[in-house]
């Protein structure tokens, strides 16, 4: 049989030289897609369906004494504010707790909800990072986490004053966010 | 000598674990008193996707989330809510992404219809090699 002849796969007529080089065209363009996603890794974060639904219905009581339970109640009393998903045990909050600080500083109103936490080790970690917190609420099972459809800590999200969830920032809040979580806030008015 | 101890710390050295030191959940790791509810959660544990370990189902995670999300679908089967709403509830917070079992909606059409398509494409490619081999 001569090369160049026509030869048939299915429908499909074309020289035999073409079908030779298929199946290393098919590997190639495998290998390309293998590549691309080593370099372009998807984005792991989970973003959560309650953005723009209202806050769910829950009960989480005082953290720490001295400090204020949390109910879903008082995430809808007319004030716009910060709900910050956090814990003593996570590293990356004590970085974001200067920053926290700093949108208080600005007026910004933020409730904690400490995920799986002590409270000795809840105040620790207060009295050596700062307490930015109007309330804070313990959530020993993720059951308030869970429920805000959030995947870890910390995670912020921004409440209108009917309690209704306006935004979700994942991971430590950055110097550099805070423009945009003070406007998200103002626009949650 | 010296370098002896580095290597030794470098390999008996734990990776730094982001986990609590909170016990784990009541229901994380206890089954159901009633087999049958057992049976429920268990199927429903499997096909939902760990949120820290995602691609594992919280039936097969150790992430402390995962055993909290063991915790709450055993509490609600116990307490008498189905398999299906406890699904529901997790994707009206997660999206569809939570669950290993796709749910049938345009976006997943492909997904359903690709091994359909194979198949009726490889009966095809046969039927045509054999007719060939026949005329042979």
């Amino acid at each position: 049989m001569n090369r160049y002849q026509k030869f048939k796969v299915g429908w499909v007529y074309l020289p035999l030289g073409c079908w030779l080089w298929a199946p290393l065209l098919l590997f190639l363009l495998i290998l390309a897609a293998l590549v691309w996603r080593l370099a372009n890794p998807p984005d792991s974060d989970v973003q959560s369906a309650m953005v723009g639904k209202t806050v769910p219905a829950f009960v989480a009581p005082a953290a720490v004494p001295g400090k204020p339970a949390v109910t879903s109640g008082d995430l809808a009393d007319g004030n716009p504010k910060l709900v910050n998903f956090f814990a003593s045990w996570c590293v990356p909050c004590v970085g974001e707790a200067p920053v926290l600080t700093m949108l208080k500083q600005q007026g910004i109103r933020i409730v904690g909800i400490a995920v799986r936490d002590r409270p000795a080790e809840l105040r620790q970690f207060l009295s050596d990072n700062g307490d930015p917190f109007q309330r804070i609420g313990s959530d020993p099972e993720s059951r308030v986490q869970l429920a805000f459809g959030s995947a870890g800590v910390p995670e912020t999200f921004v409440i209108d004053g009917r309690g209704i969830i306006r935004m979700q920032h994942i991971g430590p809040i950055e110097a550099d966010d805070v423009p945009d979580l003070v406007q998200a806030v103002k626009d949650a008015r | 000598m010296k370098r002896f101890f580095v290597v030794a710390a470098l390999v008996l050295a734990s990776p730094g674990q982001a986990d609590s030191n909170l016990p784990p959940a009541y229901w994380a790791n206890r089954q159901l008193p009633d087999a049958q509810k057992e049976a429920e959660a268990k199927a429903l544990m499997e096909e939902i996707r760990c949120l820290v370990c995602q691609g594992e189902s919280i039936a097969d995670s150790d992430a402390d989330l995962a055993g909290d999300m063991r915790d709450l679908v055993r509490r609600r089967i116990a307490a008498g809510e189905q398999p299906s709403a406890i699904r529901s509830w997790l994707i009206q917070r997660y999206g569809a992404w939570i669950t290993f079992m796709p749910p049938s909606e345009p976006a997943t059409w492909p997904l359903w219809l690709a091994p359909l398509v194979l198949l009726v494409a490889g009966a095809l490619v046969a039927r045509a090699r054999l007719k060939t081999r026949k005329r042979k």
